[in-house]
């Protein structure tokens, strides 16, 4: 992962994924353009530009899709204090050790039996396979029952077919971890250091997860080719992938990457939306470790959440990736009750491109060489 | 328990009030307090300039690297007083003030040929080339009676800006 110290402007080669900002902004015309005769007045007016460099200094709608938002607090008089306090008790008490638990045992069982099938049944791959596939539903839904997961499933569930993709947004890891309890998909996703990572490398690989790190653009064209070859195959796992990039905190949902649009195959788009009423199931990466999101999981009394399967989509005639990519964005913003708003998630990791900048000074700059011209 | 903000007392929240000269309401203090605290990420006690460009809508502003230099390293006191020429309570005057500094880049109280220039140059980058803007401005300026080396001072920003109607408002969203 890209350390916030080393931030560098994107490349020039991945504006062409951008959906265009400037459809989004409120007011696209920031910069005044002077009528008629241009006066020093007009010249030295820089109110619009100000005005939209303050109001993006107190409120912008990037910095908005991935703020946590801490569950209203309802201790609010003296009569349900004690109640909270028991409540505490019993989540940090009772819960939390039953819960550690149950995850402990879900890894006895799961290891006990992945181990010995991985390295016994090295002859009889699709055995394995099959197995391991099973185990890691397993694991997974153990995973599920340690914070309590009350997941709703809507629609059919996914089958196993080629040329499919399926699409989600995303919220935090344990989206893939519910996803997975009810069909092993294959995953597209960033590299994680520390446990996280080491069972990337191991255990999920045999699910036919695919990992690449974000900082490295040589990892772009490695994946992109594993993709396309990963959905030819008519008896790998289905493939999940989260065209955000990047967790978003559940409200919006930011610009969906192209790759997954481009595969010639049909998308299935997935919405998931969870209920805040226990806990918010944002993670926060800035600010907190996987591990310390998953205690906080832990401790709360239940996590809430709704999974939608969408009906299936095609890129239509004369449909561009990015116009399909943005067509299954809105279905999945409008299934689960997200916001869209244009940003590329990557812009945590690296700076806008100076593209947009210079279309707004293109614009100032018209008009200055119009009235040029009128001498 | 409770709420972030009532980390900001009332004498706090009167206090920043009176630094910005009631510009805005304890609510929009509040609100902007928690944005404060939000963009200071690691709690130094003011925004470091990395914060402000990582809001891309910040980040693209043709005059962001110029707004920076104003506003890095402010306390929320400052940082809120930075703010209220944007309050739609804030007087013209004041507004003006804010435009006339931020041309006046060395502080000295005078915006010369080349501070214009500067601006100018933010604003139109490679779209104009420096002798077109030279002229332009040169032009201008003759016809508002004014000479390449005159320097104007505030009460010319006044004068030129003065009767314009001028909207420079942010809205603070209070909730």
């Amino acid at each position: 992962m890209d350390t916030p110290g080393n931030l560098k402007t994107s490349s020039s080669e991945l504006d062409l994924d951008r959906p265009n900002i400037e459809d989004y902004l409120p007011s696209g015309s920031s910069i005044q353009e002077p009528i008629g005769k241009l006066r020093l007045r007009d010249l030295l007016d820089i109110s619009p530009t100000l005005t939209e460099a303050a109001g993006a200094i107190v409120d912008d709608s990037f910095t908005r899709c991935f703020k946590s938002n801490p569950p209203e607090p309802w201790n609010w008089n003296v009569y349900l204090f004690p109640l909270w306090c028991c409540g505490v008790v019993i989540r940090y008490g009772i819960l939390f050790p039953v819960r550690v638990l149950v995850l402990a045992i879900g890894w006895i069982i799961f290891l006990s039996s992945y181990i010995p099938v991985h390295l016994l049944l090295k002859g009889q791959d699709k055995l394995r396979k099959k197995i391991e596939r099973s185990l890691v539903e397993v694991i997974c839904m153990f995973f599920v029952a340690s914070w309590t997961g009350v997941v709703k499933y809507h629609g059919p569930r996914p089958s196993r077919r080629p040329k499919q993709v399926f699409v989600a947004n995303h919220t935090s890891m344990i989206d893939f971890i519910i996803l997975e309890q009810m069909t092993p998909f294959a995953v597209i996703m960033q590299k994680h250091p520390g446990w996280v990572g080491l069972l990337q490398s191991t255990i999920l690989e045999s699910v036919g997860c695919i990992w690449f790190h974000r900082s490295e653009a040589k990892d772009r064209e490695i994946v992109a080719k594993k993709l396309k070859d990963h959905v030819q195959g008519a008896d790998n796992n289905p493939l999940l992938i989260f065209p955000e990039g990047t967790c978003v905190n559940n409200h919006y949902t930011v610009m969906f990457k192209k790759g997954a649009f481009e595969l010639d195959s049909t998308v299935c788009p997935i919405a998931i939306k969870y209920n805040k009423i226990f806990v918010d199931a944002f993670w926060n990466s800035r600010k907190q470790s996987f591990t310390t999101h998953l205690l906080q999981l832990m401790t709360s009394w239940a996590v809430v959440c709704d999974v939608w399967y969408l009906e299936p989509q095609n890129l239509r005639p004369g449909e561009t990736p990015i116009e399909f990519a943005e067509r299954v964005r809105g279905i999945i913003s409008a299934r689960a009750g997200l916001k869209k708003v244009p940003w590329d998630g990557y812009l945590k990791y690296s700076r806008p491109s100076p593209k947009h900048r210079e279309r707004k000074q293109q614009r100032f700059a018209e008009s200055v060489l119009r009235s040029l011209e009128e001498k | 328990m409770g709420n972030t903000s009532s980390m900001l007392t009332q004498y706090d929240i009167e206090e920043v009030q009176q630094h910005c000269n009631h510009t805005f309401s304890q609510q929009e203090i509040v609100s902007l307090y928690q944005r404060f605290c939000q963009l200071d990420r690691n709690g130094c006690g003011f925004v470091p300039a990395e914060e402000f460009l990582s809001v891309p809508e910040f980040a693209v502003n043709p005059l962001s690297q110029r707004l920076l230099r104003m506003v890095d390293g402010l306390n929320f006191k400052e940082f809120v007083a930075f703010l209220s020429a944007f309050s739609p309570r804030a007087p013209l005057q004041h507004k003006i003030e804010f435009i006339f500094k931020v041309y006046d880049s060395d502080g000295n109280g005078k915006v010369t040929f080349s501070d214009m220039l500067d601006v100018l140059h933010d604003l139109t980058g490679q779209f104009v080339s420096e002798q077109q803007r030279k002229q332009v401005l040169t032009r201008v300026l003759e016809e508002a009676g004014y000479s390449k080396d005159s320097f104007l001072v505030l009460s010319d920003f006044v004068k030129i800006l003065g009767n314009s109607d001028m909207k420079m408002e942010v809205e603070v969203p209070v909730d």
